[in-house]
């Protein structure tokens, strides 16, 4: 380690902490950008890779004269992966320090916590990952994908372009991979796979043995049925996982596994060389080739300093969210909250792939989706890709329970609209 | 074509086109012939089949999924020279081709090397370049099922190789997708093959297709070559003959044959069982040994010292980071620098205890609740400064080679390599602490102390520099264990807490204060919870785990292995 990138990092970490009590010189004539994500604890893995992106954005939007004739400036809070203080910290960026806008959150359960918050306050919140769905909130943005922008159609592919026939569900146990899980069941039920042919295994977080769950996928997939693994399995759990199976041999030929939480940042601290043809589905990859997509990892580096560092898509949904932001509020000639909001509908900006992001009245966005296949350098190839953009769904058609529910929020000023008794049920979201 | 047109002079190309539509539909038989049909110049035979090849790896280039699949399996049947070569390279994501415009169309190169030092073999023409850099190439692309099919492909290949692991493996390959082409060069091959073991896997291969056999007689001596195999293509296959269909008639109209598969599956099922009980057994040793790995440095400072260390998984990720560093400082040697590892990482969290011991610690002996609360504030700001140091990303530590992998004892019985070696090594780093506490005088100077501190110092021992020397010891063991954890799971600043609980349940299990105690204690948790995972998955496996011990400590304070004497009633 350079001291001199040493010294740049402490002073980083002085500057983050002073902006996290909100002792950054504050003028009046600014903007304020809230951002609301981990910078320690468990979640800072993933979080502080945002917060530097929308930094980055903020920093660009500033040298091109910033949004309506004034600067941008970034308040920066660290709710320190967890989940009351998530909610905390939401309060005092809204409360104490105005924000206009806050682009946060990364696990389900931190944005659960902020919600009503944000709803309280009438807040603005960009979410920036990939969720479970069943949920539309009047204040939340959700840029990432909702299952019908991931999970269905990365299932899609293994069923009719590889012709899956046995599947294993193995998530982390919580919120977001048993409601993905319970969506995919259906889903697989409803295109006729039997009960025997679905396994499914739930670990807790952070589970890093794996041998006997490995021992029992091979058992599984050993029937003689093309096998593949959908994995929900979420944060550090995910390398000791792909250790267990480059070690037991588990290739990607006999036994692919999809997962919708790996991405560029999460395998650059794995060993990839045997995990290569193991695959994930995302609605951006690094790989991709476009002229944005070049000129965003080429600013990214430069902004970060370190060319080795990855993109990934999380991060381009900041973008997305970020660019919708700037457009609405340049169309509403102001920040206030609501008249933003109708502005966003309907709002298009290009997404980093080639195609247009089109925000819908259901709070979610258009995409498109990608499968990957790890390569040996920790990148991906796209091996199959959707021909347009997919529309976000909020509700799921394939839940008995999500089937009547219709969230609009131009028309029926509703997340949760039963299609069936014709009411809003009340919940904001 | 347009390519063959453009490169010979008009007339050659009237002839050469007259020579390639003759040829096309006579090279199924001349490629079993294994030489070019006869009756044309030589060197226009050579020179078409090498456009023909050419044509076909520039096509390969920027073809679709569908396509390229269609393509190897056109190819894997040319005997061109070149051809293994290209499959194997595209197999390894090794086959680029030329972007920028040449007189000659797309060329392919199979690229081996590394940064600065490339060499490019043209499969066509068997030629080899150096290069610095890859600017101008790029890599054609495989997906899943294309592999598969290459992998096929390649076995063809392999089938003839010298070394007898090469040929297994290919036939194993070709066991896969059994055609009448496979067979054919199978039942060619065990003419010529002299070694045992690949003899007897063509035999099984070759009894697995004529199990397809409509005579009766040809299923039975197959099912016998077959029994008392245990390869899930086996297994699957001849569970087959016992099937029924819809109205309940079986699908096998021969009796004797039903009833010999049905010995065999019996007999199948019985080693399956065996070996999988083996492999549990395994996976509880494997799983022990991380557990007491993790638990042997706390053993010391917690079970000898009494020190509530809520840093000791910390201590862990500071050797996991030490093993990181080293492999940094040595990236062409990623063997050795994992032994290199060891006593750093021993060093460098043993000096981080010390520095410990001697800042906090020793104020706060005798006063548990303030050591638990002053080391989980050390705790959170070790893990802070790996953050703002390294990143909060997690650090990647390559396993050597020799260290990944199987060894196979039969197709359904296998053990990672990696997980042998850490079991290994956590005996050797036990005997060794063994030996340290009990053989040297450090040993006996800490176990005085620990005893009875006031009579220790009355005898000559500097019972101060005797603790900051245990801290150390088990600081360092701990960083010890870190290593053999890069190996096995994510290094990065929380991996500390993930076994931080674990530890401390294994020294309590174990009896405090007592080496065994750990050893016996992290070895049966780990064995318990893989017999118990199976059944009940591995989020209720822990949840039992930790019953088991709430209501064990009930019964026995003291865990397994109770200290005994006048040191217990110190306690």
């Amino acid at each position: 380690m350079k001291a001199k990138s040493l010294i740049s990092k402490i002073a980083g970490v002085c500057m983050t902490l002073s902006a996290a009590f909100g002792m950054t010189a504050t003028h009046a004539d600014t903007i304020k950008v809230g951002v609301l994500h981990s910078l320690s604890g468990t979640m800072a893995i993933s979080e502080t890779t945002l917060k530097d992106t929308i930094l980055m954005l903020i920093e660009e939007q500033n040298r091109k004269g910033g949004l309506l004739g004034k600067k941008l400036e970034a308040v920066v809070v660290d709710p320190a992966s967890n989940w009351p203080l998530f909610a905390e910290r939401s309060r005092e960026l809204l409360q104490r320090h105005n924000v206009d806008v806050v682009f946060g959150c990364w696990t389900s359960v931190s944005r659960k916590a902020v919600l009503p918050v944000f709803e309280e306050l009438n807040g603005l919140l960009f979410y920036p990952v990939q969720y479970e769905g069943e949920e539309s909130s009047r204040n939340v943005i959700y840029t990432g994908a909702a299952p019908n922008q991931q999970a269905i159609p990365a299932v899609d592919y293994l069923m009719n372009e590889m012709g899956i026939e046995r599947w294993v569900l193995a998530g982390t146990d919580y919120v977001y991979p048993r409601t993905t899980n319970r969506i995919l069941e259906a889903y697989l039920k409803s295109q006729g796979v039997k009960d025997e042919d679905i396994m499914i295994n739930y670990t807790p977080f952070g589970h890093s043995d794996w041998q006997s769950i490995v021992a029992d996928i091979k058992r599984f997939g050993s029937a003689g049925k093309a096998t593949a693994v959908v994995s929900t399995i979420n944060g550090d759990a995910n390398v000791p996982f792909y250790n267990e199976l480059s070690n037991q041999q588990v290739s990607a030929e006999d036994i692919p596994v999809v997962a919708f939480s790996v991405g560029e940042e999460e395998l650059s601290g794995i060993d990839t060389r045997n995990l290569v043809g193991h695959l994930s589905a995302w609605n951006y990859f690094m790989s991709i080739e476009t002229d944005q997509n070049a000129e965003f990892i080429k600013n990214w580096h430069a902004f970060i300093g370190d060319t080795s560092r990855v993109t990934n898509d999380p991060m381009e949904a900041h973008y997305i969210g970020f660019n919708l932001w700037a457009q609405a509020v340049e169309k509403a000639g102001t920040t206030d909250v609501d008249k933003v909001r109708s502005e966003l509908y309907g709002l298009e900006v290009p997404n980093l792939t080639g195609g247009t992001a089109t925000l819908l009245p259901n709070h979610h966005i258009t995409k498109p989706v990608f499968i990957g296949e790890i390569r040996a350098d920790g990148q991906y190839d796209v091996v199959w890709q959707t021909d347009g953009e997919v529309p976000g769904e909020a509700w799921s058609r394939y839940l008995p329970g999500s089937r009547d529910i219709k969230a609009d929020w131009v028309e029926l000023n509703c997340g949760n609209y039963n299609t069936k008794t014709g009411k809003c049920s009340g919940q904001n979201y | 074509m347009n390519i063959i047109m453009a490169r010979l002079p008009l007339t050659g190309s009237i002839i050469a086109l007259l020579c390639y539509l003759m040829w096309w539909p006579m090279q199924a038989q001349a490629d079993e012939e294994g030489m070019p049909e006869a009756g044309m110049p030589d060197e226009w035979v050579q020179e078409v089949v090498t456009d023909e090849f050419a044509d076909m790896l520039a096509e390969l280039a920027t073809a679709s999924f569908p396509r390229k699949v269609e393509l190897v399996n056109t190819l894997q049947l040319r005997g061109w020279p070149g051809v293994r070569d290209a499959l194997a390279g595209l197999l390894e994501g090794e086959l680029y081709f030329s972007q920028e415009e040449q007189p000659e169309g797309i060329r392919v190169y199979v690229v081996s090397g590394r940064e600065g030092d490339f060499t490019l073999l043209d499969p066509v023409t068997q030629q080899t370049e150096q290069r610095e850099a890859l600017s101008g190439l790029r890599r054609i692309t495989t997906n899943n099922p294309l592999r598969r099919n290459l992998r096929g492909a390649v076995a063809r290949f392999d089938l003839l190789d010298e070394s007898p692991a090469v040929r297994r493996q290919a036939v194993a390959e070709l066991r896969r997708g059994l055609d009448s082409d496979a067979i054919l060069l199978l039942r060619e091959r065990l003419v010529t093959e002299t070694h045992r073991g690949v003899t007897r896997d063509i035999e099984v291969a070759l009894a697995l297709y004529d199990l397809e056999s409509s005579d009766a007689e040809v299923r039975l001596t197959a099912l016998e070559v077959l029994s008392g195999e245990l390869g899930n293509d086996v297994y699957n296959r001849v569970q087959r003959l016992l099937a029924t269909d819809a109205s309940g008639e079986p699908l096998e109209p021969d009796a004797a044959v039903r009833h010999m598969a049905s010995l065999a599956i019996d007999r199948i099922e019985q080693r399956r069982s065996f070996f999988g009980f083996l492999e549990t057994l395994f996976f509880g040793l494997s799983f022990g040994s991380v557990l007491v790995l993790a638990a042997i440095g706390l053993a010391i400072t917690f079970g000898v010292m009494g020190v509530i260390n809520m840093a000791h998984g910390e201590l862990i990720m500071i050797g996991a980071y030490t093993s990181y560093v080293v492999q940094l400082l040595m990236p062409n040697h990623i063997g050795v620098a994992i032994l290199v590892a060891v006593p750093a990482a021993f060093m460098v969290s043993g000096l981080v205890g010390v520095l410990i011991e001697r800042g906090v610690v020793r104020f706060l002996y005798g006063r548990p609740l303030e050591t638990l609360l002053a080391t989980f504030g050390i705790s959170l700001i070790l893990q802070q400064l790996v953050r703002t140091v390294f990143s909060p990303l997690n650090r990647q530590v390559q396993t050597p080679d020799w260290m990944s992998g199987l060894l196979r004892f039969n197709d359904v019985f296998a053990i990672t390599y990696n997980r042998l070696y850490i079991l290994i090594f956590m005996f050797i780093v036990f005997a060794l602490l063994w030996l340290v506490m009990h053989r040297t005088s450090l040993g006996l100077k800490v176990r005085a102390v620990s005893q009875n501190r006031a009579m220790a110092r009355a005898m000559g021992v500097r019972s101060d520099r005797i603790d900051a020397l245990t801290f150390g010891l088990g600081s360092g063991i701990a960083g010890v264990a870190g290593v053999a954890l890069s190996l096995l799971t994510n290094v990065g600043p929380n991996m500390g807490q993930a076994y931080i609980i674990d530890s401390f349940m294994v020294v309590v299990f174990g009896g405090v204060g007592n080496l065994w105690g750990t050893l016996i204690g992290g070895m049966s948790l780990g064995l318990g919870t893989k017999l118990v995972e199976p059944h009940v998955g591995a989020v209720m496996a822990k949840i039992l785990m930790l019953v088991f011990i709430i209501l064990f400590i009930q019964k026995r304070k003291q865990g397994l292995f109770p200290q005994k004497g006048r040191s217990a009633e110190g306690h």
